[in-house]
């Protein structure tokens, strides 16, 4: 898997991204809002360390004047145990670039669903053995049949649902009857 | 009372149930019937315990006296609450946990359906994120109603048993009173009549599946959680979880 910052040429953001404290050099007044977007790919979410919050949709705005940052964030779930972890997550790799006092909103609306979660994210998900949401959020049925879920490890669509709820409150519990592996799968909300 | 009374009275009934519900939940925590059972019961408290905070904080910036979400929650006496009856029976059998959840699931999902159209914007907001969670507990626990009911002998006479027990306070879930039709009147709340017959509906509809009778329409039912009047459990309850923060004003590292 390729990671972040091996690239051959290293860009401004690459170095800022690897370093963990304020660089005395870090001039964030040079940085653009894209630049800030590529930072915060680097901010992986704590319990799903294999997707940023980027990617999972958790970033929903970012705003800079060259003078005051603002981040919109929103929480995964009302009782989401992380959204302040993540919102510190934000904040730090923030001041290493050398933003002294961002801000971090936290916006209910819209809320979010797991459609935000990107086509890259969903990928990582799944590399790294969690089945991503199938579907979509706005095509759930109040007591229909759920939709079928292929195992994040060999692909076989034979599972079954063993918890409909798993580690976190965004995770269900599966089981593959071809592999016979359990896995988690990102709930579609 | 004025309509911003009623939104404050009405935010409060909502978030204290939630709390109250997801409280009495977490006593399972450590003591589920199966592991499975107590990740989603865990899982359902902590859905409702952060919806509690979306509404609490709403509540503290309308009552505005300098209080937050922590001290609605954890310095408010007993006939301060506001939540419904049904949230703080205690969780007895499965059945009883299982029936409490599914009479509380059917009217959480249906108002919140409803205050998704809210004319308040912060308040159809908070509904639309706890309407996604609410929709996943209303499919699980009307699933354990149709299995315990339908199923063996043992099972569901533990079922009509909860069913029978717990019907006397489901009454208070589809009883208007006087903040109810204010709010309902200023398009912020769910229309009584109509939360009334939905929730009937869902309700004689799971049962019949499960093969459980529900009780009379005209059953006595206990009331008074809207307004402060709680049965003695909710005492206990919360002497239990405001403990540290009553021991501890104010206290900023634990």
């Amino acid at each position: 898997m390729p990671q972040p910052g091996n690239s051959d040429s290293r860009s401004a953001v690459d170095i800022l991204i690897a370093s963990d404290r304020v660089p005395a050099n870090a001039r964030p007044d040079l940085l653009t809002e894209d630049d800030i977007w590529a930072l915060l790919e680097a901010v992986k979410d704590p319990e799903v360390p294999a997707v940023s919050v980027v990617e999972l949709g958790i970033v929903r705005a970012v705003r800079w004047d060259g003078k005051e940052l603002s981040i919109d964030v929103t929480p995964t779930y009302s009782g989401c145990p992380a959204t302040e972890l993540i919102e510190e997550l934000i904040i730090e790799a923030m001041r290493a670039a050398g933003f002294r006092a961002p801000n971090i909103n936290q916006v209910l609306t819209p809320a979010w669903t797991t459609d935000w979660i990107t086509a890259e994210g969903k990928e990582k998900l799944r590399a790294f053995g969690i089945a991503p949401p199938e579907g979509s959020s706005s095509k759930l049925s109040l007591l229909g049949e759920p939709d079928i879920i292929a195992c994040p490890h060999c692909g076989s669509t034979d599972t079954e649902q063993v918890s409909e709820f798993g580690s976190t409150a965004c995770k269900a519990l599966y089981r593959c009857t071809e592999c016979l592996e359990p896995f988690d799968y990102f709930k579609c909300i | 009372m004025t309509q911003a009374e009623a939104l404050q009275e009405y935010l409060l009934r909502l978030a204290d149930s939630d709390m109250i519900l997801g409280q009495r939940l977490c006593e399972l925590c450590g003591k589920a019937p199966a592991l499975e059972e107590e990740l989603a019961l865990m899982n359902v408290a902590l859905d409702l315990v952060g919806q509690a905070r979306n509404w609490y904080e709403y509540a503290a910036e309308l009552i505005d006296d300098g209080g937050d979400a922590d001290k609605l929650a954890f310095r408010r006496d007993a006939h301060n609450y506001r939540n419904l009856l049904l949230t703080e029976q205690p969780n007895e059998d499965y059945a009883v946990t299982m029936g409490r959840q599914f009479f509380f699931d059917a009217w959480h999902y249906l108002t919140l359906k409803s205050l998704v159209d809210s004319s308040d914007e912060r308040v159809a907001g908070i509904a639309a994120k706890a309407l996604k969670e609410a929709t996943y507990h209303l499919r699980r626990s009307s699933e354990w109603i149709k299995r315990l009911g339908d199923g063996t002998e043992e099972s569901h006479r533990r079922m009509q048993d909860a069913v029978d027990i717990l019907w006397r306070f489901t009454g208070e879930l589809i009883t208007p009173d006087d903040t109810d039709h204010i709010m309902a009147e200023a398009g912020i709340g769910p229309e009584p009549d109509q939360l009334a017959s939905n929730w009937r509906e869902m309700v004689n509809e799971v049962l019949t599946q499960a093969t459980l009778t529900p009780g009379a329409d005209d059953a006595w039912m206990y009331m008074g959680g809207k307004h402060g009047e709680h049965t003695e459990h909710l005492g206990f309850i919360l002497a239990e979880m405001q403990f540290l923060q009553r021991a501890y004003p104010d206290a900023t590292t634990w």
